[in-house]
Formats: C-alpha cells, sequence, structure tokens
C-alpha cells in the first residue's frame, strides 16, 4: 500500500518538474540571458537544446516517456545544454542578468528529473553498484556546473571565490609544488603522526587495561593533553623538534593519541559477562583471553578512532604549518597564498587535501569492512 | 570413546580403583553469601549433595533458588563462602585449571567474527592442541551435534537451535568427563528442545559421561536425568532429591508413562512445598 503511495507521489513530483522545467525554457527564450542584449536565440546550439529539453519536458509531464531510451536522452541533452550554457557564459563573463537565470534553473530542473528518474532504475548485479556510484558522481559534477555558471556569470571577485575552472587551471599548473606540499606535509608528517599517535594510544590502551592504577592516572593525562590548543602546543613543538616536519608529527601525534585511547579502553570493556567466563572455563591466560576475545570486540572502537583520527591528523598537520615551517608544505602555502591574495591558489591546496583526506578515510574505512565483517552493522 | 578408554593412568592399581569409586562432585555444608548494599544475600546454604561417575544431575528450581549459582560454584566462575567442594577429588579452581569439565552456558556464545569450525576450535587454540588434533576433534563433534555441513558458517548464519548444538560441540570438543549445562536449551522452542533433549540423552547414554544440568522444565529434568536435585529460594537449599526411577536407555514416548508420571508429580510436589514454604 504504501509502496504504491510513494510511487505515485514520486510520479506527480517528476511530473511537476517536467512543467517547472518546460516553463522556464520557455521563460529563458524569451527573455535577455546577457547584458546588453543577448537571448539563447544568438547561440543557435543552445537554443536546439533548450528547444529539445522543452520536447521533452512535455513528454515527462505527459507521463509519455517513460522509458529508459527517454530517461537517457534527457540525461543527454541537459548534459548538452549545460555544456552549451557553460560556453555562452564563458563568453559573457560577469553579464548574466534575468534570463540567465531562468535558464540556470530549468538546467537545474531538468537534471534533477535526471537523477529522479536515474534512481528508479531497478538494476541488478554490477550495473546497481554503477549506477549507486554514478548518482553522487553526477551530484558532484552538478555541485562544480553551478559553481562555475553562477561564479562566471555575475562575475563574483575571485578573492571571493574562484570558479572551478580557474582552480582547476592552478592545480594543473602548479603540481610540481603541490606534490612537494603534499609529500612534506601528508606523506611525512600525516603518516608518521598517524602511525605513532595511534600506535601509542592503542599500547596505551592496553597498559591502562592491564594495570589499573594507570587508568587513574594516565586516563587524566590524555585527556589533559588532547584539550590542550593547537596553535599553543604547535609554536612549542616547533622549539623542541625544529622547523622540519618532525613539529608537524608531534602536534598530530598530541592530537590522534586521546581519541585512540579512549576508543580502545571502551572496546576492551566491550566483551560480555558470558564471553570472559568462556574463557575462564578454558583456563585461558590474559594474553589469550585479550588476543582471542578481547581485541577482536574492540575492533569496531578501535576503527572508530582510527577514521576519526584520519581527518584529525590532516588538520592537526596543516594547522601546525602555520607556526614556523621550512617553505614548503600545504600549510605553507596555504597561509602564505592567502597574504598574497592567490586565493586560487588555496582552493587548489584545499582540493587536494580534500581528496586525500577523503581517499585516506575511505581506505580506512574498507579495511575496517573486511575486518569487522561480522559485526552486525558491516554484515548487513 | 577415546577419552574414557585413556582414562588418567595415575600410580598404582589401588589409587586408580579409588579414584573410581570416589564422586566426581562432593559437596557439603556449603553455603555462599553475597555481601550486598542491602546486607548480606544468602544465595546458598546447608548445601549436600555428592555427584557419581556417569551420572545425569538436573538442578531443577523456580528463578532465585541458586541451581545456577551452584553450578557456577562447580565451575569455579563463584567462590564458595563456607563448607566443602571437590570437584574431580580437587578444589574446583583446581579441576578448571585442569580443563577437566565442559561449560555450556543459557546462550550460544559462539563468537561471530569465528565459523562454527573455528569457534568449536577455541578451547583447543588454548590448549596448545596440534593442528591434526584439532581437525580430527572438531569433525568428531560435528558429527556428534549433526551440524557437519556447517563447519564453514558463521554463527549468525545458523538458527538459533543450530547455534546452541555448536556451542555443545564447543564444549564436547575439550573431550572432559563432565560437562556443565546451564539451561542450555531455555531460549529454543518446544519442538526444537525436545529433539535436543533427544540428542543429548543419547550422546550421554553413548558416552557414560558425567552431566550437571539446569533447567526449570519438569519434563526436561525428569526425561534426562538419574538424580533430581529440587532446590527451593531464600536461602538457596536443596528441598528434596528424587532418584530417577526410569531405566538409563529412554525414548521420548517414554513420557506418558505411569512411572515418568509419578517422578514429575514428586518434582511437582516438591517446587510447590519450597515456595509455600516460603509464603
Amino acid at each position: 500500500m504504501s509502496a504504491i503511495a510513494s510511487r505515485r507521489s514520486s510520479i506527480t513530483l517528476s511530473m511537476m518538474l517536467s512543467w517547472g522545467v518546460v516553463a522556464l525554457v520557455a521563460l529563458g527564450l524569451v527573455t535577455t540571458t546577457f547584458t546588453p542584449d543577448i537571448s539563447p536565440l544568438d547561440a543557435p546550439a543552445l537554443a536546439a537544446c533548450l528547444g529539445l529539453l522543452g520536447i521533452l519536458g512535455v513528454r515527462f509531464g505527459l507521463g509519455l516517456a517513460h522509458h529508459r531510451i527517454g530517461d537517457i536522452a534527457l540525461g543527454v541533452v541537459t548534459t548538452l545544454a549545460c555544456g552549451f550554457l557553460l560556453r555562452a557564459t564563458a563568453d559573457h563573463a560577469g553579464a548574466a542578468t534575468t534570463g540567465f537565470f531562468f535558464l540556470l534553473l530549468a538546467a537545474w530542473g531538468a537534471a534533477w528529473l535526471f537523477i529522479e528518474r536515474l534512481a528508479a532504475w531497478k538494476l541488478k548485479g554490477a550495473g546497481a553498484k554503477a549506477l549507486n556510484l554514478a548518482i553522487p558522481v553526477l551530484f558532484g559534477i552538478w555541485v562544480l556546473v553551478v559553481w562555475e555558471l553562477v561564479t562566471v556569470g555575475l562575475g563574483v571577485p575571485k578573492v571571493l571565490l574562484p570558479a572551478p575552472s580557474d582552480i582547476w587551471t592552478r592545480l594543473i599548473g602548479s603540481v610540481p609544488i603541490l606534490w612537494a606540499d603534499f609529500r612534506q606535509t601528508f606523506l611525512k608528517a600525516v603518516i608518521v603522526g598517524y602511525v605513532l599517535g595511534c600506535g601509542s594510544g592503542f599500547l596505551a590502551a592496553i597498559a591502562v587495561d592491564r594495570v589499573p592504577f594507570l587508568r587513574r592516572g594516565l586516563m587524566p593525562i590524555g585527556n589533559l593533553v588532547s584539550a590542550l590548543p593547537i596553535v599553543g602546543v604547535a609554536p612549542i613543538m616547533v622549539m623542541w623538534f625544529g622547523f622540519d616536519w618532525p613539529s608537524k608529527a608531534a602536534v598530530v601525534i598530541i592530537m590522534t593519541f586521546f581519541p585512540m585511547l579512549v576508543n580502545t579502553v571502551a572496546g576492551l570493556a566491550a566483551s560480555d559477562a558470558m564471553q570472559r567466563d568462556l574463557m575462564r572455563t578454558y583456563a585461558s591466560s590474559y594474553g589469550q583471553t585479550l588476543t582471542k576475545l578481547r581485541l577482536p570486540m574492540a575492533m569496531p572502537f578501535i576503527f572508530n578512532a582510527l577514521k576519526i583520527n584520519s581527518t584529525l591528523a590532516l588538520i592537526g598537520a596543516i594547522v601546525a604549518e602555520f607556526f614556523g615551517t621550512p617553505i614548503v608544505g600545504m600549510g605553507f602555502r596555504i597561509s602564505t597564498e592567502v597574504g598574497r591574495m592567490n586565493v586560487d591558489m588555496v582552493w587548489a591546496e584545499i582540493a587536494v587535501a580534500a581528496l586525500a583526506g577523503s581517499l585516506f578515510y575511505g581506505a580506512v574505512a574498507l579495511l575496517e569492512r573486511a575486518v569487522t565483517f561480522w559485526h552486525p552493522s558491516i554484515r548487513g | 570413546m577415546q577419552d574414557i578408554l585413556h582414562a588418567p593412568d595415575t600410580g598404582p592399581l589401588s589409587a586408580d580403583a579409588r579414584s573410581v569409586s570416589r564422586p566426581v562432585i562432593d559437596i557439603r555444608d556449603l553455603s555462599l553469601t553475597f555481601e550486598t548494599n542491602d546486607g548480606p544475600v544468602h544465595a546458598l546454604s546447608n548445601i549436600d549433595l555428592t555427584i557419581g561417575k556417569g551420572d545425569f544431575v538436573s538442578f531443577i528450581g523456580p528463578s532465585g533458588c541458586g541451581k545456577t549459582t551452584l553450578l557456577r560454584v562447580i565451575a569455579d566462575l563463584e567462590q564458595k563462602t563456607g563448607g566443602e567442594i571437590t570437584v574431580n577429588s580437587t578444589t574446583p579452581e583446581n579441576a578448571r585449571l585442569d580443563r577437566s569439565y565442559g561449560y555450556v552456558f543459557q546462550a550460544a556464545a559462539l563468537y561471530p567474527w569465528r565459523t562454527i569450525e573455528k569457534n568449536i576450535a577455541l578451547p583447543l587454540e588454548i590448549m596448545g592442541l596440534s593442528k591434526a588434533e584439532q581437525r580430527a576433534r572438531i569433525d568428531k563433534v560435528l558429527a556428534l551435534v549433526e551440524l557437519s555441513d556447517f563447519g564453514k558458517k558463521f554463527p549468525w548464519q545458523l538458527s538459533g537451535g543450530m547455534q546452541q548444538r555448536a556451542s555443545i560441540a564447543r564444549a564436547l570438543a575439550v573431550e572432559p568427563d563432565l560437562l556443565l549445562m546451564d539451561e542450555p536449551f531455555g531460549a529454543l522452542d518446544e519442538i526444537v528442545r525436545d529433539h535436543l533433549n533427544d540428542q543429548l540423552h543419547q550422546l550421554w547414554a553413548k558416552t557414560n559421561k558425567t552431566v550437571v544440568f539446569v533447567t526449570h522444565s519438569i519434563p526436561e529434568a525428569v526425561y534426562l536425568s538419574t538424580k533430581i536435585v529440587v532446590l527451593c529460594p531464600r536461602p538457596g537449599r536443596i528441598y528434596d532429591v528424587i532418584d530417577s526411577t526410569l531405566p538409563r536407555e529412554r525414548t521420548l514416548d517414554m513420557r506418558e508413562s505411569e512411572e515418568f508420571l509419578k517422578i514429575a508429580h514428586r518434582v511437582r510436589e516438591g517446587l510447590k512445598a519450597g515456595h509455600s514454604y516460603e509464603d
């Protein structure tokens, strides 16, 4: 019953979107897109695509195109329309006016309709996996397209927000610098600090578990250290360990130690009384109970800490570079390029950091799936 | 069975003969008091009980009568506060360290990251047995509980009854002469329970193990036991000990026999009296 109802409501949503697209295309065709007096009719390819989009919109609105061919046609026409609109916008940068927004909204509606149709596809096996991946990717691309259209069309100053194309150009043109920064900050400070911080947090948790008085002594100290402000710690680490990456790795160790300690201690307490009694009836030693019961039980907790720390480590290393560093590193680059108003370079570093952070997190999450396959949250 | 054929061969014949005649579990005037914030709780008091080799003894009684606590004292999972107890002629702690019993809990308590085979291998790994010996024992106990085709499955892929059978197989893999079972079938439905009762009876009859079995089902206790111990609460104590007059070999349809109903009646009367004594 509810399945039928939701299906019906999704059809009405699609239809509403379709008619919205038709109306916006019509409005866009008759109003001025760019000042002084440029309308889509001045760009024949764009006008043709918009016409096709209108026709498709009418078909979807009437519920006449419910095959995958229609959906694919919608996707292709929407992509082409966006492409021609991007080109026209680049030719008339900063000259967007009312009609431009009609077209932008029409493209938005068409893209939304396409995703809506795509999400309703029922595929099996590899097709379903590809579709699951395609939807977020398409969404990401769409965000970039809107960003590009708005910043270029309205002529937003680059200092406020550069267009994705500007960032891309800067990224491609500065690969050697970005790679050197990445190597300095990520491959040295982040990785070394992460491994040492997580490793020492883990060993400290085992010690806290084994020696009860440490729980009262070490835990508050760990808590205290994690509460220290990074802007206070970073300059001190520079004085202790010098300007190069070891001082940044030290900051990362301080940031990642405590989450790992707390999570592992909680994880080691996660086994229930019956499981521990079972090990006791086997006359199992402390070490055997630890490796065969308590550490496997603690794995979901430990992976939580590893995931939290994967992002903390990157933030820590970048921020630490604001407080004394050789002339290389992602944090150093961001702080100096902001001073020189080269905001596109800052964005390029941000893009690298976002990509590296996501891949790092993703790798840890994949490992988690392999190790804790038995956990109810993963086995599905 | 292998474990019985190769009984421990210690000392001269006379000592060996003596140990056979000795009870497996000997409990005298045992008491256990938990100190709580609301004052002492007498979980067990004045328990006297002997369990001989090859006996199947059931502890039955209402919740809070201390039947599980008594089993846990035998297994050295709780400590007595008074009286004497020996298990295999030694303290419960030594018996536990000798791995002389297998314990089956109310829940299967299988580790979800291990397959059924690997779960059964767990105590064997702890004992430090060779891979070949582990393999041989796993195959043997899996066949015994009729799970040979499920060794490679994970516990969460099996039904509750199969999981409990796997946990019994795990206890058997240690090859103990003594099995301690704490309401192992309590969470299962009646039909699965009947089937597992039958299987457990066959197993006991075949292997001549000593079994101590906690339950609150009267038919289960009467069907399986050679001796039924009725406990009553506050303080937890033995109300009645019934030696079964049923033959050693039993079938499920025996449960309609007059003999069976007579024993069941006496157990029920014991449970009732134990309750009314309190009120």
